[in-house]
């Protein structure tokens, strides 16, 4: 290992850490598999579009983990690289035009556009990347934002394949005849609308997750925590800095493009203005929400930021919009959601994950205490421990260098 | 000629409130090494407090000035106190983001207690007066702006150079450990950084309302475009935020008013983008900016 920046102190075993964990992870995996299973079979379609939608954001909010979280860069532009995967999408897949005006579309299948857009997402992250990866910190920041208003721009002036500022419709992902967006039949099972998407979306999470984490266990996963604790340290060590951010860079860019290609795909409908800066602090906060540098924390961090919103709307009794003020729905849901970020970034900076850590932790300290010779016990629960973890001590060296 | 001359002006006007909201964002730079991106929505509450205080509560023009600064000031030492106090030392990455968190929870309370709709923005004097010379209109609030924005840099001026605290900051900026050692007072001088910066919001916000006649919720966005301001003048640059600004407005303008002439060949619009693309070039070619200290973090 030429990288020795490792997240554990202590591992039972040598080698990478496990992809999947031990068997207790199965067991909770297996409770998992359950719930999913449970809800898939009796949710109604409006809680498939809360949690269709919470899926879609947790994937984006895996892209930017990999290159924010784990590589230390920060990012405000993921939403320029969603709105290309979601462009490259409608242009593979969306239906041929009619009349001249209509936005281009080439009506192929989603098994093209839904890789396509990933890659052509990475394309671009591969091309912009080189500039913005010269700078760090607060300016890569502010460069990234303005990519979200030169994008914006740009879209809004490409009329043939975004529709311009009036918007145009996104393909449904399909099996020839059969759309995503009705009812249809598979072997004699009646499926909805939402839990063909469901399915459709929860496989490309696990996917992602997957890659993800198994990359993140690999030499270039750790290059990516090196160079985000500490630059100098990382590249004395041998880290190719260029490269380690320009992987991160092309990974997160390619799950971005996935990511915007199902969202639009799912609205079904986007303008131009979509692609906000406001939605791309919305998955910073998730990530921030949920947990740095962890792929569940990812997933959690999209169920707090998109999908608690949503069940908000859908339960508490305030109006949902007012012109002339007053608290409504969407205004508590911005409070609570401008709230969440300060309050975990004050108390609890590894976000949910560090808490449901810290809880684990904790009983698994009342364990030892009651059980005599504990010792083993505490090296199996360290291997078995998810491998990322941002310790902010370590990381913040990186803000008082390179001045 | 006279058309260059009237955007000329129009763009001066507009860039005096990008720098005064650039300088916003550069005092608290160069205190404190935070870039602060709820200084957008400091502006807007300074505006909102200030409207409100003349069409609301009836208050004369400066003593609603003076609540919006007493408003504005308050919440920037607060944050600063309660909450930045408690992130030195964090990565730069969560600081940025708590900024974020009070954006967000600033501009929700004034959609609460105001609502979305644009309410219209309070004027010492009359904005339709001014003085036409050489067939180009100097609008009052236009000559207003300029004029406070050289006031106030004059002060900052004299403050930076000739106080005690002044210099107590600027030794700060330098050197936290030998300001320390020398017993300045750094939670003195971050407070002071947030409470100026903060004060010059609201003049700043004051502005932009009436330089577009109303304020809606949305007006903080507008100070983003500060942020090439500051990067093309040094970001921890007093003058460089003020010189910055100006180019920016100028340009700003100028691309404004000439992009229907090459439409066909840029799109719409590109007026809004073009702070952002000088922004990039400048990042590429010199990321310290205009006046900035070579010191800008860079593989």
């Amino acid at each position: 290992m030429s990288v020795t920046v490792t997240d554990q102190k202590t591992r039972a075993s040598s080698g990478p850490p496990r992809l999947l964990g031990s068997r207790s992870r199965w067991l909770a995996y297996g409770i998992g598999l359950l719930l999913v299973i449970v809800f898939f079979s009796f949710a109604t379609e409006d809680w498939f579009s809360i949690v269709n939608y919470t899926l879609i954001a947790a994937i984006a909010a895996l892209s930017l983990n990999v290159l924010s979280g784990y590589a230390g860069q920060v990012s405000l532009g993921i939403t320029f690289f969603m709105a290309i995967g979601a462009y490259t999408a409608a242009l593979l897949g969306g239906t041929p035009p009619t009349t001249p005006l209509d936005p281009q579309g080439f009506g192929l299948s989603f098994l093209i556009w839904l890789p396509a857009a990933g890659i052509v997402a990475a394309l671009a992250g591969a091309l912009i990347g080189p500039v913005a990866l010269r700078l760090r910190g607060f300016y890569l920041a502010i460069v990234t934002l303005a990519l979200v208003f030169i994008g914006q721009y740009i879209f809004m002036n490409i009329a043939p394949l975004t529709g311009g500022p009036q918007g145009r419709s996104f393909p449904t992902p399909g099996f020839g005849d059969l759309a995503f967006n009705q009812q249809n039949d598979y072997f004699g099972i009646a499926l909805t609308a939402g839990q063909q998407y469901f399915l459709l979306i929860l496989l490309v999470l696990v996917l992602s997750a997957l890659f993800v984490a198994n990359v993140m266990r690999s030499r270039a996963g750790r290059a990516f925590r090196a160079v985000r604790d500490h630059e100098v340290g990382a590249s004395i060590m041998g880290v190719n800095l260029f490269e380690a951010k320009m992987g991160a860079f092309i990974l997160s860019s390619f799950l971005a493009g996935i990511a915007g290609a199902l969202l639009a795909s799912y609205t079904s409908y986007v303008t131009p203005d979509y692609w906000s800066l406001t939605l791309a602090i919305q998955f910073v906060a998730a990530i921030i929400v949920g947990g740095i540098a962890s792929v569940w924390g990812s997933i959690l961090g999209a169920a707090f930021v998109f999908g608690l919103p949503q069940v908000i709307d859908y339960f508490s009794l305030l109006p949902t919009s007012s012109n002339s003020g007053g608290l409504t729905s969407g205004n508590l849901n911005a409070l609570i959601y401008g709230a969440l970020i300060i309050v975990f970034l004050l108390f609890e900076p590894e976000g949910v994950i560090g808490l449901i850590r810290r809880v684990q932790s904790l009983m698994r300290k009342t364990n030892r205490s009651n059980a005599e010779g504990g010792e083993p016990a505490e090296i199996i629960d360290l291997s078995s421990a998810p491998a990322s973890r941002l310790d902010v001590e370590d990381a913040a060296p990186v803000n008082g260098d390179g001045e | 000629m006279a058309y260059f001359m009237q955007l000329l002006f129009a763009g001066i006007a507009q860039g005096c409130i990008y720098a005064l909201i650039g300088l916003g964002f550069s005092i608290i730079f160069k205190a404190s090494e935070v870039i602060n991106f709820a200084q957008g929505e400091l502006l807007l509450v300074g505006a909102y407090v200030v409207s409100a205080g003349v069409f609301e509560w009836h208050l004369p023009f400066l003593l609603a000035l003076l609540a919006g600064l007493v408003v504005t000031i308050l919440i920037g030492l607060l944050f600063e106190r309660f909450i930045l106090q408690r992130m030195i030392g964090r990565p730069v990455f969560s600081i940025l983001m708590i900024t974020i968190g009070l954006d967000i929870i600033l501009r929700t309370a004034v959609i609460i207690i105001w609502g979305s709709k644009p309410i219209p923005a309070a004027s010492p004097f009359n904005t339709i007066s001014g003085i036409n010379y050489a067939g180009v209109h100097f609008g009052a609030n236009d000559l207003w702006t300029i004029a406070i924005t050289i006031a106030l840099c004059a002060a900052l001026f004299y403050f930076f150079r000739y106080t005690r605290y002044g210099l107590a900051m600027r030794a700060t900026a330098l050197d936290q450990e030998a300001a320390l050692a020398v017993g300045i007072n750094i939670r003195t001088i971050y407070a002071l950084a947030w409470g100026i910066a903060a004060a010059i919001a609201t003049v700043g916000g004051v502005f932009l309302a009436i330089d577009s006649f109303a304020i809606d919720p949305t007006f903080g966005g507008a100070a983003l475009v500060a942020f090439p301001a500051i990067i093309l003048g040094g970001i921890d640059s007093i003058s460089g935020a003020v010189v910055g600004g100006i180019v920016i407005g100028v340009i700003q303008i100028l691309t404004a008013g000439y992009e229907s002439h090459v439409a066909s060949v840029l799109g719409a619009g590109i007026h809004e983008i073009t702070p952002y693309l000088i922004m990039i070039l400048i990042l590429l070619i010199r990321p310290y900016g205009l006046f900035g200290t070579r010191k800008v973090e860079r593989i």
